[in-house]
């Protein structure tokens, strides 16, 4: 982790697209082998699958995206027929938390990004 | 939204939401090759001559073409009007004859291929062939780089399959058939030379995996190297004497041949050669894996191997893509 200067944005406090990497590899592994939620990753490509985990981590990291709220209920309607709810929200925001402190990321940094991926619950719960 | 033009020469075709640029062309009967519907074998290959094509359409392309706009017609679902050309592709063919041909087991043919040009490629890609009469399918080399001009192939029959009938009962040594640029991305590299490797595949599956472990073997590979091939029953195993031998000769080779349906003769391990195999390598960090034949099996092994440790930049997979026969 790079030393946090006052201009640094989280993104860049995290660690940046390096951050990215190195979590997405942790993260999707945690949530492929949660079976409170693995099915809703089930018939997915595992590329192109990791790809959107990148898209997601990058987001939550408060990094460079162009997600609307809108993206966010599209990207999960579908799950939201198979009936994704609070618990599996929950348990996404678990696996988060559990990945950055493996990567020894400081926990007021933590928050922020849970706050981040807190603030999207109602459009990917699609409510 | 929904409908995107797609303007290939004169013609014009549409693309209906959901419908790939390939599904459309050939439901307009336009002649394109294609094979496996996967963004596999890239036979499908096409120009876009105007916008970017989706990034996701160019999966596994090299550079230089997606740079040129090149992109697979089987993957892409246009995001606007597009115009496409077929020619100018940069597939090149080199010319081949027959110099053996011989049955590794009642099911598949071991065949020998003479390239007039020799071929520049890595131990584990594969090849289009073609028939003179412009059908084409993909078939992974399974030597090693040491004979770049000669190439083999393991080719297994499927009943009422096109190509692999053809090679079976009419193909003899001594003819021609075309052969293309190798190409895709499982492979071996000779570098990290202590990486432990995990290979494993199914029925001709075992045609990239040899050709990857004669050419670690040959590089002097330090790492261990673990190879399952499984396959139903015994008869759709082969090299298997090849293989025990190898085995004795290098310390650091292992072979474990498995068959899934009924008992097991001696020194042959019952189950599917992905079970058998977690089962007795459970920690996966840190090693390289190759996974190769049946679609299912390299998607579930895939999976599995994530799950143990292994990164997934180290896992290496061509699953071997047989073009749905619903859209022939
Ligand atoms: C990257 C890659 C590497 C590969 N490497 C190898 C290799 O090393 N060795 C190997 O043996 N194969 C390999 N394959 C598979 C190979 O490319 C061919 O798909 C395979 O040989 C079958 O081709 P075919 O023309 O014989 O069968 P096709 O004619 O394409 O038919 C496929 C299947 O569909 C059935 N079928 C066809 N038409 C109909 C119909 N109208 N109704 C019902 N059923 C029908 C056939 O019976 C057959 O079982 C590879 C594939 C890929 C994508
Ligand atoms: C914590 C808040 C979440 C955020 C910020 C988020 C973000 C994203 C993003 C950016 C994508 C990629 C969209 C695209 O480009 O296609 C995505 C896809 C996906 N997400 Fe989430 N996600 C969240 C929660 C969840 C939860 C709780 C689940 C399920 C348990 C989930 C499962 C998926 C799946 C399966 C996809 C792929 C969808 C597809 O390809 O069809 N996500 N998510
Ligand atoms: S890559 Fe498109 S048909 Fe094989």
């Amino acid at each position: 982790m790079s030393e946090a200067t006052p201009n640094q944005s989280l993104f860049e406090q995290i660690g940046g697209e390096a951050a990215v990497n190195a979590a997405v590899d942790i993260f999707y592994r945690k949530v492929l082998a949660d079976h409170r939620i693995n099915r809703f990753f089930d018939n997915v490509d595992m590329e192109q699958q990791a790809a959107k985990q990148k898209a997601f981590l990058t987001m939550a990291f408060g990094g460079p995206n162009n997600y609307t709220g809108a993206d966010m209920r599209n990207a999960h309607a579908r799950l939201v027929k198979m009936g994704l709810d609070d618990s599996h929200f929950d348990a996404v925001m678990e696996h988060l938390g559990g990945t950055l402190k493996e990567l020894n990321v400081p926990d007021n940094l933590i928050e922020q990004v849970a706050s981040i991926a807190e603030s999207t619950r109602n459009d990917v719960l699609g409510r | 939204m929904a409908l995107k033009k797609i303007i290939l020469d004169e013609h014009e075709t549409i693309c209906h939401e959901g419908e790939t640029v390939l599904e459309a062309l050939l439901r307009d009967n336009v002649d394109i090759p294609f094979s496996c519907k996967q963004g596999a074998c890239q036979s499908c290959m096409v120009r876009s001559l105007d916008v970017p094509p989706p990034a996701h359409a160019q999966k596994g392309l090299k550079d230089v073409l997606c740079k040129q706009n090149h992109f697979l017609a089987c993957l892409c679902y246009p995001e606007q009007d597009m115009s496409i050309t077929l020619g100018h592709q940069p597939e090149y063919f080199t010319e081949g004859t027959v110099i053996a041909k011989e049955l590794l087991n009642p099911e598949t043919v071991l065949l020998t291929i003479q390239c007039k040009d020799a071929l520049d490629y890595y131990a584990g890609q594969f090849v289009n062939l073609k028939r003179a009469d412009g059908l084409i399918r993909s078939y992974s080399i399974s030597n090693s780089r040491r004979h770049a001009e000669k190439l083999s192939f393991h080719i297994r029959r499927l009943a009422g399959g096109k190509f692999s009938e053809w090679v079976h009962q009419e193909l003899n040594v001594g003819d021609t058939i075309s052969v293309s640029d190798p190409q895709g991305l499982c492979y071996y590299l000779p570098d990290k030379m202590e990486q432990s490797l995990l290979l494993i595949g199914t029925g001709s599956g075992l045609a990239p995996l040899a050709g990857i472990i004669h050419e670690a073997l040959e590089h002097g590979h330090t790492g261990e190297i673990h190879l399952y091939h499984g396959s139903r029953d015994v008869d759709g195993l082969y090299w298997i004497d090849e293989m025990r031998e190898l085995a004795e000769k290098y310390e650091n080779f292992h072979y474990t041949p498995c068959v899934s349906r009924g008992d097991a003769p001696e020194g042959v391990a019952q189950g599917r050669a992905n079970d058998v195999a977690m089962a007795n390598i459970p920690d996966l960090k840190g090693w390289r894996v190759y996974l190769c034949g049946h679609p299912d099996m390299v998607n579930q092994a895939k999976r599995m191997a994530y799950l143990n440790g292994a990164s997934l930049q180290d896992i290496y997979s061509d699953a071997f893509h047989v073009a749905s026969p619903t859209l022939d």
